[in-house]
């Protein structure tokens, strides 16, 4: 076992994200930020070995490399154009980590702009994929910065569908759509409720429940014993630090 | 063979203000930024931009071309959000068709197939159909009876991209990895347009590239100009990757109207030439307001 004091608190991010990969097959894992990147990476290395990797441009690639390693040291297996991505996302044989600037208790995303849609307070990206990749294929979200602006009650732009937005579409937009986890630098989460409001899974070791609640905008699920997220095993905790993430990118997303 | 050789001053004779033009690439790579500097010299406007927007939609709508954005996203890459087309829409400057970007394809292959729609599940649910109360949605004539989204043709008055390599047919080829959705944009076209890095004769493609990288045919192209440095400061890869010292100035410019004059004055007040020699010198050299 690790000791649990030795751990940073990005670590446990990367454990947490890549528990979101945990039973999968052969999919297609596309992963936005450093902890889900590392996560993907690990899940690939450990006990999800039939994963399949994208190279951040326009192909799949061969085994689970470090962050950072430059393209021309990639080996790569297959095209894949953004043109091809949309055959594998409606295909549904994906599994996503995309970020959110804005989630709700019911799992909805906003990537869009903040604030009035019609003259927004802040633009932000736009929608992107966000509304084809959670309809279609399991998607997760990852958070760096729990807070009550990013956890919010109502998202203003609903980008990523949550699922009371799914189940008012009716069977076509609940039939693939299942929001799984979402993680922050605090936690982890998750709909497993009856009405599949956000619940609190697990805490990050070192941040209370408490921590959590007030950083949060709606009252969360919050069970009679709430775990801490795992430990990482020793090879684990080897292949994040040596293999995957020598450079320390993830203490740049999350501050110890 | 036709000869569909055109100079940039050519291409903007071809279009009139208030058009719906396509312009290709995806973000900050490949994106035909000659014809869209050309269009800032223009005197057209109330523009439709249909776009996988990067800098092309920014200068748009800072130049006060744009009467309407249809977009799934507007990024720099490197650089999250582009400054200037957020200003834009937090003036509420201009109109927006915010759509998933898978939806932004079928409306494209709905239009270069001639069909009016195409059925998706992408934008159930989500704000992207409260915000279009123009698209629909359509039951299934099958057994299975489900309601999709019927995504409707983008149709485009007029179309751009920026390919690697073109003969003076109008065929083009793409030799980085990724052809976007180039191809779509031209079929959903009345009027097409390939700019390119270099003219080259067509039997010299063979040895630029394997036959799969010769993918835009003449079928989709009305008139090509050969642009070099054409794609500048998008990527435009293997021939230059994306210029990000001038990327960042573009971007740092938008916070400072007089930061952002002296920027135009020194890049966008030029003919083609002259920006691509001042784009050579040193970004760090500039100086605000003071040339």
């Amino acid at each position: 076992m690790s000791d649990p004091t030795d751990v940073s608190r990005a670590e446990f991010c990367a454990i947490a994200c890549a528990e979101v990969f945990r039973g999968d097959g052969e999919v297609m894992a596309s992963a936005f930020g450093t902890a889900p990147a590392l996560g993907a990476r690990l899940a690939k290395l450990t006990f999800a070995p039939d994963l399949v990797l994208t190279d951040g441009d326009a192909a799949l690639m061969v085994g689970a490399p470090a962050l950072g390693t430059a393209p021309s040291e990639l080996i790569l297996e297959s095209h894949m154009p953004y043109r091809k991505v949309f055959d594998v996302v409606w295909s549904g044989r994906r599994n996503l980590i995309m970020m959110a600037s804005q989630i709700d208790r019911t799992g909805n995303q906003n990537i869009s702009a903040i604030g009035d849609w019609a003259k927004p307070k802040v633009q932000l990206i736009g929608v992107r994929g966000a509304p084809g990749n959670t309809i279609n294929h399991p998607t997760s979200y990852w958070v760096p910065n729990h807070s009550t602006r990013s956890f919010v009650e109502q998202v203003d732009v609903v980008s990523g569908v949550g699922y009371a937005r799914a189940a008012s579409a009716g069977a076509p937009a609940t039939r693939f759509h299942e929001i799984r986890h979402v993680v922050s630098n605090l936690g982890v989460f998750d709909f497993d409720t009856p009405d599949h409001t956000m619940r609190l899974r697990s805490v990050h070791p070192g941040v209370s429940v408490d921590e959590v609640m007030e950083a949060t905008g709606f009252s969360l699920v919050i069970p009679d014993d709430v775990p801490d997220t795992r430990l990482p095993t020793p090879e684990e905790l080897g292949l994040l630090r040596d293999v995957l993430d020598p450079r320390c990118l993830r203490d740049r997303e999350v501050k110890a | 063979m036709p000869d569909k050789r055109l100079s940039l001053d050519d291409l903007v004779g071809e279009f009139d203000s208030g058009m719906t033009i396509g312009i290709g690439g995806w973000g900050s790579r490949r994106k035909p930024m000659a014809a869209v500097r050309a269009i800032l010299r223009s005197d057209l406007t109330d523009l439709t931009v249909v776009s996988y927007g990067g800098p092309d939609v920014g200068l748009l709508c800072a130049a006060g071309k744009v009467k309407k954005v249809v977009f799934a996203f507007v990024t720099l890459d490197s650089i999250p959000t582009d400054p200037h087309f957020r200003a834009a829409r937090q003036a509420g400057a201009v109109e927006t068709m915010e759509i998933d970007e898978g939806m932004f394809y079928l409306g494209l292959l709905a239009a270069s197939q001639r069909v009016p729609f195409l059925p998706t599940r992408a934008g159930l649910g989500s704000d992207v159909l409260a915000h279009n109360p123009s698209i629909r949605t359509i039951t299934s004539p099958y057994e299975d009876g489900e309601e999709l989204v019927a995504m409707p043709a983008l149709s485009l008055d007029a179309a751009i991209v920026h390919v690697n390599r073109a003969d003076a047919g109008g065929s083009g080829q793409i030799l980085g990895p990724d052809p976007f959705f180039d191809e779509l944009f031209l079929g959903a076209a009345q009027r097409r347009y390939v700019t390119t890095e270099r003219l080259v004769p067509t039997e010299q493609f063979a040895s630029e590239g394997p036959l799969q990288t010769m993918s835009i045919s003449r079928l989709l192209t009305d008139g090509v100009i050969e642009t070099p440095g054409g794609a500048h400061f998008t990527a435009c890869v293997p021939d230059y990757s994306r210029d990000e010292a001038f990327q960042k100035a573009y971007a740092s410019a938008a916070g400072d109207a007089d930061t952002w004059a002296a920027f135009r004055r020194r890049y966008l007040e030029l003919d083609e030439a002259g920006y691509q020699e001042a784009r050579l010198e040193p970004v760090a050299a500039q100086g605000g307001a003071s040339r």
